[in-house]
C-alpha cells in the first residue's frame, strides 16, 4: 500500500514561506494532480514529496511510515523531471539500468527488466543510442522508463509534458494515463495545465500561493468550485464575473454594478439581501437572447466553424466572453442582449471569494471564512 | 572619451567610404583585418621563417647575412649526449639539464595543479555560503604578476624569514630553503601551483555547475550513493573540462619563465633552469650571444607546443560538437 | 557571536553541519590563510623599518622604538626599560653605546647625569607604527615615477591598440564573407601555436631593424594582435543577427560607420573583457620587456622590481615596499571587476 499523506506541511526559505500548511492524503493507487498558476508551490510540494527539499515543519507519510526525515535515495520513489534529466554521458540502456544497479540487483534480472519496460514504451529499438540522439518524445519515453523499471511506489511527475510540442502532448497524457491502469501505482503529477489535470486526474488538488485551495476530482471542483480562485481557473474558456448587491425579500434579484437587474436562484444558496456578491456564469451558459438581462458590447469574434466566442464588456468595463455552438451572425461593434438560467450560475460572496452554495446560515458561512 | 574618439571615427570614415566605393562591400573586409594581420604576419609567421633560419647559423651577430651557415650544427651539438639521461655526458649539459628539469617540473607541477584545483572546485560547488567570495580567494593570485609573486615568497622563505621563525618556534628548526638544490626545486612547484590554481579552479568550476542539477536529482531518486554519484556522474561528464584544462595546463607549463626566474634565477647552480630560461640565457644574458643555439632550442619546444595545441583545438571541437 | 556561529554552520541544503561539512570549511579557511597570509605579510612588512625587518624572530605587526628629545641634546634620543641593575624598572634614555655598557640619561631629569648600564639589563620600548618612509623614500631615491610611467604608457597604449586591431579583424571575420576567408582564420589559429617565448630570436632582430630596441613601442606593437582576442571577439560578434547590419546598410550607413556605431557598441561586454585580459597581459609582462629595454629609465615596474631584487638584496625594506605598489593597481582592478575578470577568464580561457 502506499497512500501519501501531507500533515500540516510547511516549508520556508527564509523569512518566506512558500508552503503554508497543507493536509492531503492521496489514496493507494489513486492519480493525483497538482495544478496551480506558476509560483503557486506546486512542484516544492511535490519535492518535498520526493525527499529533495526538505520540509521546514509538518509530516510526510507513505504507506503509513512518516518519511519526513528520510533521504531521497530511501523512499522507494521514483521522479520524471521537467528537463527529463536524463544522463547524458550514458546509453538508453545504462539509464535505464543505473538505478538497478544501484541497489545491486543481479545482471540477468537487471537486463530482464530493462528489456520489458523498454518492450513496454516501446523504446527499444534506441537501447543503445545516447539521449542527444533521441527526439524529445523519446527523451520522455525514456525518462518514464526510468522510473517505471525500479518498481516504486509512487510515481512522481514533475511538468513532464511542457517541453514537448502540442501534438505530442496529447499523445503523451494518453499513455501516462494508461500506464497508470497498467501498473496501477499511487502518481502525483504536477502541471499548470488545467486541460491535463482535468483529462488525467482521478484528484485534483488546487494550489495557490502555497495553500491548498480545494482538492477533490475533477468534476467536483467544476461543478462546486470552492472559492473565485478555483471557479477562474478550471475551465476554459474562463468563467464570467459580474458584481452587484443583492435585494428583494426573498432575496431572488441581483443589482449589477452595471445598473442591470439579474434575478438569481433561492435554493441551496445562503446569500441574504444587501450582501455584496460576486456571480459566476460560463461561457458556455450564455447565449444571445432578445429577453437577455444583461447587454455586451461585443469587441472581437472568433469563427471557428464549429464553435463561435463572442468577446465583450458589459458597461461598466467588466470583459465576458460566450461560447456560442455552431456559427454566429453577432459582429465586433454589436450590441447584444444575453441570457443566462438561474440555476447555471455560481454565487460567491465578494469579499472573501467563497462559494455561497450550501451554507443556509450566516453562521455557517462565518465558519468556512479563512482566518 | 567618447567625446574625443568620436570625432576622430568621423574623420577616418572620409577615405574609408572612399575605399569601400572603389573595393565593394565585400572585398572592404580585408580593410579592417589588414592591421590585424600585417602584425601577426610581421611579428608571429615571420619569426617563425626566420627562427628556422637562425637554428642554421652560427656566431653572436644578430643579422642573418653575417652570420655563417652551419646546416644541422646547432641541432647535433644540443643532442649530442653519449647517455641522454646523464646530462653529464652532454656536449651541451645544460641544454639537457633544462630539459630534464623542465620534464620534472611539468610532470609535478601539472599534476598537483589540476588535482588540487579539481579538488577545490569541487569544494566550492558543495552547498556553502560565501561561494563568490572563496571562489575570489582562490583566484586572487593568478592576477598577480610573476615578479611580485617570486618576491613575496622569497620574503616569506628567506633564512630569517616568517616560515622559518614558525619552525623554530614549533621547534622542528628552520632551514635555508632556497640554497638546497631540491628544496629550492619544491618550492618553485608550489609557488607556481599557488599562483595558477585559481584559474583552473575556475574553469573546472564553470564546468561542473553545467552539469544540470536535474541530473544529481535524477541520480538521487535512482538511489546512487555520493560516491557513486561522484564516479559515475560527475567525472564523467567533467571529464571534457578536465582535458582543456590539462592541456592548458601542460601549455603553460613547459613555457614557465617569469616566476622562476625573479624567484631563484634558476639556482641553485641549475636545479630550477628550466627550457625557456635557457633560451633566454643562450640568446640574450651575457655574450657570447648564441643566437642559433637559442632558436634550434625554440624550435624544439615550439614543436612539442604545437602538437599540445593541435590537441587543444581537437578536444575543443569535440566540444563543442558533443 | 552565536547568531554568527549559527550562520556559518547552517548549510545551504537540508540537516545541520555533518563532518564533511567541516572538513569542507576547514579546507576553505586553510585556502584563505595560504593565499591571503603571503600578501598580508608582504604588505605588514613594507611598513616596518630597516631595524624591525632584521628582528628574529619577526614580530607580525610593524613596531619602531620610542624616542623623546631630551633637554641638552640635539637628536631624538631611543628610549628603553630597565630590567635589571640599580635603575631596575626606569625609562631611560641612550644616550650612546660603548661596547655591552650603554651611557643612558633620565629623560624627565637630564641634569642627574648619566648612567651606565649593561645592554642585557633593558629593553627598547616600543610601539606599533608605519614606517612611511619606506614609501616616500621611493620617490626620492629612485626612479620610481618614471618606471610606473612606463608601465602605464606600455598597459594603456597596448591595450586601446589590441582593442582597436582585433575588434577590426574580429568583425571582418565574423560577418563577411570573402575569398580567402578561410585562410586567414586558419592563420589566426596558427598564431595561436606560437607563443613569443619560442621565437625570441627572430622577433628580437624585427624590433631592432625596425628602431624599436629600448623603446616602449617595442614591447607595445608586436604584442598587440592576440589571436585570443580575435577569437574572444569572433566568438560574440557571430552572435549579432546580420540583419541589423542589413538594415543599417539600408539607412546608408558606410561600412565603417556600421562597426563604429553598431558593432562595437553591441560587442561592449566581450570587448571589456577584452580590455580586462589586454591590461593584466601587459602590466604583469615580463621576458619580452627584459630582453627589449635594457637602460635604466626604459624599465617597467617589473623589470626594476626585478633588477633591484638583486642589487638591494640587503634592503627589504624599499624592495617591500616598492612590490607593495607594483602589486596595488592590479589588487584595485582585482576588488571592483572581480566578477568580471572570474567570467571572463573562465569563458575564454584566456590569460
Amino acid at each position: 500500500m502506499a497512500s501519501i499523506e501531507l500533515k500540516d506541511l510547511h516549508k520556508s526559505y527564509g523569512a518566506v514561506e512558500v508552503i503554508k500548511g497543507i493536509d492531503l492524503s492521496v489514496g493507494h493507487g489513486e492519480f493525483c494532480v497538482f495544478v496551480g498558476p506558476s509560483g503557486c508551490g506546486k512542484s516544492t510540494l511535490l519535492r518535498m514529496i520526493s525527499g529533495l527539499e526538505s520540509v521546514t515543519s509538518g509530516d510526510i507519510e507513505i504507506g503509513g511510515d512518516i518519511v519526513t526525515r528520510v533521504p531521497a535515495a530511501d523512499r522507494g520513489l521514483a521522479m520524471v523531471f521537467q528537463s527529463y534529466a536524463l544522463y547524458p554521458h550514458m546509453t538508453v540502456r545504462q539509464n535505464l539500468s543505473f538505478g538497478l544497479e544501484n541497489i545491486n540487483t543481479p545482471k540477468a534480472e537487471v537486463n530482464a527488466k530493462v528489456s520489458e519496460v523498454a518492450a513496454m514504451l516501446q523504446i527499444d529499438q534506441l537501447l543503445d543510442r545516447r539521449p542527444k540522439d533521441l527526439s524529445g518524445g523519446q527523451r520522455q519515453r525514456v525518462a518514464i522508463g526510468r522510473a517505471v523499471v525500479r518498481e516504486p511506489r509512487v510515481f512522481l511527475f514533475d511538468e513532464p509534458l511542457s517541453n514537448l510540442d502540442a501534438e505530442l502532448r496529447v499523445d503523451m497524457r494518453g499513455e501516462i494515463s494508461a500506464l497508470h491502469k497498467r501498473l496501477g501505482n499511487t502518481m502525483v503529477y504536477v502541471t499548470h495545465d488545467q486541460v491535463e489535470a482535468m483529462t488525467m486526474a482521478d484528484k485534483i488538488a488546487v494550489l495557490r500561493l502555497g495553500e491548498l485551495e480545494q482538492f477533490g476530482r475533477p468534476l467536483d471542483l467544476f461543478n462546486n468550485p470552492r472559492n473565485l480562485f478555483v471557479a477562474g481557473f478550471i475551465g476554459s474558456p474562463k468563467m464570467n464575473f459580474m458584481t452587484g448587491t443583492v435585494h428583494g425579500a426573498d432575496r431572488s434579484l441581483l443589482n449589477l454594478d452595471t445598473g442591470e437587474e439579474v434575478s438569481l436562484p433561492v435554493k441551496g444558496f445562503s446569500h441574504h439581501a444587501g450582501d455584496k456578491v460576486t456571480l459566476g456564469v460560463r461561457p458556455y451558459d450564455l447565449r444571445p437572447h432578445a429577453s437577455g438581462s444583461i447587454h455586451i458590447q461585443v469587441g472581437a469574434v472568433e469563427q471557428l466553424g464549429t464553435d463561435s466566442y463572442l468577446y465583450g464588456a458589459l458597461a461598466d468595463g467588466t470583459r465576458l466572453t460566450v461560447h456560442n455552438p455552431g456559427q454566429t451572425r453577432v459582429c465586433a461593434g454589436d450590441n447584444v442582449a444575453m441570457h443566462f438560467a438561474p440555476e447555471a450560475v455560481h454565487l460567491f460572496d465578494t469579499k472573501s471569494g467563497l462559494t455561497l452554495r450550501g451554507f443556509d446560515t450566516e453562521d455557517d458561512l462565518t465558519l468556512h471564512k479563512p482566518s | 572619451m567618447l567625446t574625443i574618439i568620436s570625432p576622430i571615427m568621423r574623420i577616418i570614415e572620409i577615405p574609408m567610404l572612399a575605399l569601400q566605393r572603389v573595393l565593394g562591400i565585400h572585398r572592404f573586409a580585408w580593410v579592417f583585418l589588414l592591421p590585424n594581420l600585417i602584425l601577426l604576419c610581421l611579428f608571429a609567421f615571420l619569426p617563425v621563417i626566420l627562427n628556422v633560419a637562425y637554428s642554421m647559423t652560427s656566431g653572436d651577430n644578430i643579422l642573418l647575412e653575417d652570420r655563417p651557415y652551419v646546416g644541422t650544427d646547432n641541432f647535433t651539438r644540443l643532442t649530442e649526449c653519449s647517455n641522454h639521461f646523464d646530462p653529464n655526458s652532454c656536449s651541451e649539459d645544460k641544454f639537457w639539464r633544462a630539459i630534464w628539469n623542465t620534464l620534472w617540473f611539468v610532470t609535478l607541477q601539472v599534476g598537483f595543479m589540476v588535482g588540487f584545483s579539481l579538488l577545490t572546485a569541487l569544494i566550492l560547488n558543495r552547498e556553502i555560503r560565501a561561494r563568490g567570495f572563496f571562489r575570489s580567494v582562490f583566484f586572487f593570485p593568478v592576477l598577480l604578476s610573476p615578479v611580485v609573486i617570486a618576491l613575496i615568497w622569497k620574503w616569506i622563505l628567506q633564512r630569517d624569514g616568517v616560515l622559518n621563525a614558525f619552525l623554530d618556534w614549533t621547534g622542528v628548526g628552520g632551514f635555508n630553503w632556497l640554497v638546497d638544490a631540491e628544496w629550492a626545486f619544491a618550492w618553485t612547484v608550489f609557488l607556481t601551483v599557488w599562483a595558477h590554481m585559481g584559474f583552473y579552479t575556475l574553469i573546472l568550476l564553470a564546468g561542473l555547475q553545467a552539469i544540470p542539477r536535474d541530473v544529481y536529482e535524477a541520480a538521487l531518486m535512482d538511489r546512487a550513493r555520493p560516491w557513486r554519484i561522484f564516479w559515475r556522474i560527475t567525472l564523467p561528464l567533467l571529464a571534457p573540462t578536465m582535458l582543456v584544462v590539462l592541456v592548458l595546463a601542460l601549455i603553460r607549463s613547459v613555457q614557465t619563465f617569469d616566476e622562476v626566474f625573479a624567484f631563484t634565477g634558476g639556482g641553485p647552480g641549475t636545479a630550477t633552469t628550466f627550457i625557456i630560461q635557457y633560451i633566454y640565457e643562450r640568446g640574450f644574458a651575457g655574450a657570447p650571444r648564441l643566437f642559433g643555439m637559442a632558436s634550434a632550442a625554440s624550435l624544439m619546444v615550439a614543436g612539442v607546443l604545437v602538437v599540445l595545441t593541435l590537441v587543444q583545438l581537437w578536444v575543443n571541437r569535440r566540444n563543442v560538437d558533443g | 557571536m552565536n547568531r554568527v556561529w549559527q550562520f556559518i554552520t547552517a548549510t545551504r541544503g537540508q540537516g545541520r553541519m555533518d563532518w564533511t561539512d567541516w572538513v569542507t570549511y576547514g579546507y576553505l579557511f586553510l585556502g584563505v590563510f595560504l593565499m591571503f597570509f603571503p600578501v598580508i605579510w608582504l604588505v605588514l612588512s613594507s611598513f616596518k623599518t630597516e631595524a624591525d625587518i632584521q628582528r628574529y624572530p619577526p614580530t607580525f605587526l610593524p613596531y619602531q622604538q620610542e624616542r623623546v628629545m631630551v633637554d641638552g641634546y640635539d637628536e631624538p634620543l631611543p628610549l628603553y626599560r630597565i630590567t635589571g641593575g640599580a635603575y631596575e624598572g626606569q625609562v631611560l634614555a641612550q644616550v650612546r653605546r660603548v661596547g655591552l655598557q650603554a651611557q643612558m640619561v633620565d629623560p624627565e631629569n637630564p641634569a642627574g647625569g648619566r648612567v651606565r648600564v649593561d645592554t642585557d639589563q633593558r629593553e627598547p620600548v616600543e610601539r606599533v607604527s608605519l614606517a612611511v618612509e619606506n614609501y616616500t623614500g621611493l620617490f626620492e631615491r629612485f626612479n620610481f615615477l618614471r618606471f610606473f610611467w612606463n608601465s602605464t604608457f606600455i598597459t594603456v597604449t597596448s591595450t586601446l591598440l589590441t582593442l582597436l586591431v582585433n575588434s577590426m579583424a574580429a568583425f571582418a571575420l565574423s560577418k563577411y564573407q570573402f575569398r580567402g576567408r578561410t585562410v586567414v582564420l586558419l592563420l589566426v589559429i596558427g598564431t595561436l601555436m606560437i607563443p613569443q617565448t619560442v621565437v625570441l630570436v627572430p622577433l628580437f632582430l624585427i624590433v631592432t631593424q625596425m628602431g624599436m630596441f629600448n623603446s616602449l613601442w617595442g614591447v607595445i606593437i608586436p604584442g598587440a594582435a592576440t589571436p585570443t582576442g580575435v577569437f574572444l571577439l569572433r566568438q560574440y560578434m557571430i552572435t549579432i543577427p546580420d540583419e541589423i547590419l542589413d538594415a543599417a546598410r539600408m539607412d546608408k550607413a558606410s561600412e565603417w560607420k556600421i562597426f563604429w556605431r553598431i558593432i562595437v557598441p553591441l560587442s561592449a561586454p566581450a570587448i571589456a573583457v577584452l580590455a580586462i585580459l589586454a591590461i593584466m597581459w601587459r602590466w604583469n609582462d615580463f621576458l619580452w620587456p627584459l630582453i627589449v629595454l635594457t637602460r635604466t629609465e626604459n624599465l617597467t615596474l617589473q623589470l626594476a622590481l626585478n633588477s633591484f631584487q638583486g642589487e638591494m638584496s640587503t634592503e627589504w625594506s624599499s624592495l617591500l615596499a616598492m612590490t607593495v605598489l607594483t602589486l596595488l593597481p592590479i589588487a584595485m582592478v582585482f576588488m571592483f571587476l572581480q566578477k568580471y575578470i572570474a567570467t571572463g577568464i573562465a569563458s575564454t580561457g584566456g590569460k
